[in-house]
């Protein structure tokens, strides 16, 4: 291909639309305005999405990826643009999800100068990325692209930083597009111990009361058919960590639910109670395992992992399977006999049955009192046939969304796990409604949520972006309110909220909307929401104290769960 | 649980800010670093870290695995003492009176292995190389006659004692299965 001589902002571009990049959310500033200009110039092949917010940007960026499996772009100016992006790179980081944020950055002449807007993005975003670069000349651009893009989504995906100094915008290149498979240095991709993996495969045949931990890792690595494949082979029940949750239908007679915290008591307590653990693509967060010291300290455990890192950081393993899952899945599958837990699944329904009598029933299935959280969830899920996107903001709506929701599709998930971040729920449902133009995305937020990035409704509102967005309002910041409640003396500092009005928001961004405050209007007003074309707001006016149930207590042992409290 | 000495070897590319991504393991452990060596290695464009921590070897072996997960870290490993042959350089500005006046003071030095490499009337400098121990054993002694004006000690540098040089074989490993990949790939 002969080369074209063309300014570094066109060599961006080009070099995106190389990668096939298709959509990207940003705001414009100072330093970045060359490459907005060459945007200007792409507006026809690169859907740029203008946000109100650039953490907007990268929480859009996120569900984007979150949900297609491509890398999220995001373009943002120098300075506080970049600062902005911050909180989305690093829930990027610890949610591994593969996102390139590329900012505008003060010209090489002035770097060091404390120059306008001028700041040392490489240097804030070292910890939180997978990768960090400063473009200093036009002529790296196109390497610095495809670099970007290769370890972005390649091993465990994550987020990467590229600083785009103000003249390698302007100054000219001539132009090839790169691409790159390859680092020395960086093995995205580690050769499988075919030893580990026999060993791995005797002591799964030898298990009597074998146990799965699914992570996120099965869906980031593709792996959903062969992690089925897996289970019923060996006829092993498991549960799902929060960004696990639908890498296995729910319906799956396998599946057991969620794990953690908040998850359901039957995985919880049977973690304690097994002989082998084989954890999949999951890093043994501490919202899963309570106290290290009291975790399935009597089984054996098995882990997949892509990232060697993992391996012994939390729980000690006894056998660690390195490499894509999709792959070590695989051979697996080859290498055990078919088998039968009969007894050891059954034992599973006794917890499940308590928890439904003393927690889910009255949840989901109130015949009195004002609405609860779950039962608008599941009230949700099933008039889309649990076929939806679930997105979700942070704190007890989190919680109970992914309790009470159901999957049957891959990637149907987003919630920012890791960091926790409030706010990240109308952007990121934003995002997935560009990653997933096909499917219907519901987003579940707290009052205090929606409010930390309130500003996209006006992304939203120009995009007509078809987001179905159900506020469950409770007037607190309910999930400190909830352990101030339980370990705290119920002395409720600074969570109550006075709230505005939400449907004269909805109105002023024209987005149609509906206030649920009764039971009876429930049904009608989701039927409202779903058959409305494009966005829609639906306020659900919720129980004001209510609880989320059941809980590992900080610290806990997660075979102790609170039933009540 | 028990803290040991470890010396940590890093090979890395050749790139501006990796060190500042390596030290923020340790800070983030709140680890202290006791030494630190950065230098060229023998491959051209590859760096070698050498770092010396007291910890434990749980924590040891989740910080080495940390920091070989930096994109641009080629290797890392971590050694106890009596897997390396390990050395620094100390340097020793004396006050050439003080020195001269009392008698026992040249006799130290040879004793210690060192060398006087500059001698003038103000100062003379001792040069020393060694183990640990034995720098600071030299500077105790000198320090009873009043004489030592400076002092100063390099980090340490390390060798393995193991005959390969396991960088050159995880390059050759990683250009062989990339070549493979490629082959694959073509199939
Ligand atoms: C950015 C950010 N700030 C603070 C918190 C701490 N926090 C976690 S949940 C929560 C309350 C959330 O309240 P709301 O959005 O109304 O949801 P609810 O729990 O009531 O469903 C808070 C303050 C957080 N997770 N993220
Ligand atoms: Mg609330």
């Amino acid at each position: 291909m002969s080369k074209e001589r063309i300014t570094g902002a066109e060599a961006m571009m080009r070099s995106l639309e190389h990668q096939g990049v298709k959509t990207l959310f940003g705001y414009p500033g100072g330093s970045i305005m060359p490459t907005f200009d060459a945007l200007y110039g792409h507006r026809d092949r690169l859907n740029h999405i203008l946000v109100r917010h650039e953490q907007g940007a990268a929480h859009a960026a996120q569900g984007f990826a979150r949900v297609s499996g491509e890398v999220g772009v995001c373009l943002v100016t120098s300075g506080p643009g970049a600062t902005n992006t911050i909180t989305g790179v690093a829930d990027a980081m610890i949610d591994s999800t593969p996102i390139v944020v590329i900012a505008g950055q003060t010209p090489v002449s002035m770097l060091g100068t404390d120059a306008f807007q001028e700041v040392d993005l490489v240097g804030i975003t070292q910890p939180i990325t997978k990768w960090s670069y400063q473009i200093r000349r036009a002529e790296d651009v196109a390497w610095a692209v495809a670099r970007a893009f290769y370890i972005a989504k390649s091993g465990r995906p994550g987020p990467v930083v590229l600083d785009f100094t103000k003249n390698a915008q302007t100054e000219m290149v001539d132009f090839e597009p790169m691409t790159l498979d390859f680092i020395r240095s960086y093995d995205p991709d580690p050769t499988i111990d075919e030893e580990k993996v026999k060993e791995a495969a005797e002591l799964i045949d030898k298990a009597e009361r074998p146990f799965v931990l699914v992570g996120q890792g099965v869906e980031l690595g593709n792996a959903q058919e062969e992690l089925r494949t897996f289970l019923e082979k060996a006829d092993i029940p498991c549960g799902c960590t929060l960004l696990g949750l639908s890498a296995i239908p729910t319906a799956h007679p396998l599946n057991k639910g969620m794990l953690g915290m908040h998850g359901n008591l039957a995985p919880n307590v049977k973690t304690n109670e097994c002989d082998v653990l084989i954890a999949v693509g999951m890093r043994f967060d501490d919202r899963v395992t309570g106290n290290l010291a009291t975790y399935a300290k009597q089984a054996k455990i098995i882990h997949l992992d892509i990232d060697p890192s993992e391996f012994n950081k939390n729980v000690k393993v006894d056998i660690p399977v390195l490499g894509d899952c999709k792959k070590t899945l695989t051979k697996l599958i080859g290498s055990i006999k078919d088998n039968k837990h009969t007894e050891w699944i059954d034992s599973f329904a006794e917890h499940a049955q308590t928890e439904y009598a003393r927690v889910i029933e009255k949840e989901v299935y109130p015949k009195e009192g004002p609405l609860n959280m779950g039962e608008v969830v599941r009230a949700v899920s099933e008039a889309s046939n649990n076929e939806a996107i679930l997105v979700t903001d942070v704190g007890q709506n989190q919680m109970m969304s992914a309790r009470y929701f159901k999957y049957s599709k891959n990637r149907s998930i987003v919630t920012s796990g890791g960091l926790g971040t409030m706010g990240f729920g109308v952007p990121a449902a934003i995002g997935a409604t560009f990653g997933r133009p096909d499917r219907t995305v519901c987003v579940f937020m707290g009052d205090g949520g929606l409010q930390m990035n309130l500003q996209e409704l006006g992304t939203i509102m120009e995009q007509k972006a078809p987001v179905k967005m159900i506020l469950m309002n409770n007037n607190y910041l309910g999930n400190v309110r909830q352990w101030q409640a339980m370990f705290f003396g119920r002395r409720y500092s600074f969570t109550p909220m006075l709230n505005p009005d939400y449907m004269k928001i909805a109105e002023a961004y024209e987005i149609p909307s509906r206030r649920v405050m009764k039971r009876e209007e429930l049904q009608d007003a989701i039927q409202e929401m779903l058959t409305t074309d494009g966005p829609f707001l639906l306020e659900a006016c919720v129980i004001e104290e209510g609880n989320v149930m059941p809980m590992t207590p900080p610290g806990g042992t997660v075979n102790e769960m609170l039933l009540e409290c | 649980m028990e803290k040991t000495l470890y010396t940590l070897i890093v090979h890395s590319e050749n790139i501006a800010g990796l060190l500042n991504q390596i030290t923020a393991v340790f800070t983030r452990r709140q680890i202290n670093i006791e030494s630190l060596n950065v230098s060229a290695s023998s491959i051209p464009g590859v760096h070698k870290y050498t770092i010396t921590a007291w910890t434990d070897s749980e924590t040891i072996e989740k910080v080495v695995k940390q920091i070989e997960r930096k994109i641009d870290v080629l290797q890392a490993h971590y050694f106890t003492d009596d897997e390396i042959y390990q050395h620094e350089i100390a340097l020793y500005k004396l006050s050439t009176p003080e020195f001269q006046s009392e008698p026992m003071a040249s006799k130290t030095v040879r004793r210690h292995s060192a060398r006087i490499v500059e001698v003038n009337p103000t100062f003379c400098i001792v040069e020393k190389n060694g183990m640990s121990e034995e720098i600071t054993a030299l500077y105790e002694e000198l320090r009873t006659y009043n004489c030592v004006l400076q002092f100063v000690r390099s980090g340490r540098v390390a060798i393995t004692t193991s005959c390969f040089e396991r960088v050159n074989e995880y390059l050759d490993m990683r250009a062989e299965k990339y070549r493979r990949q490629k082959e694959e790939g073509h199939e």
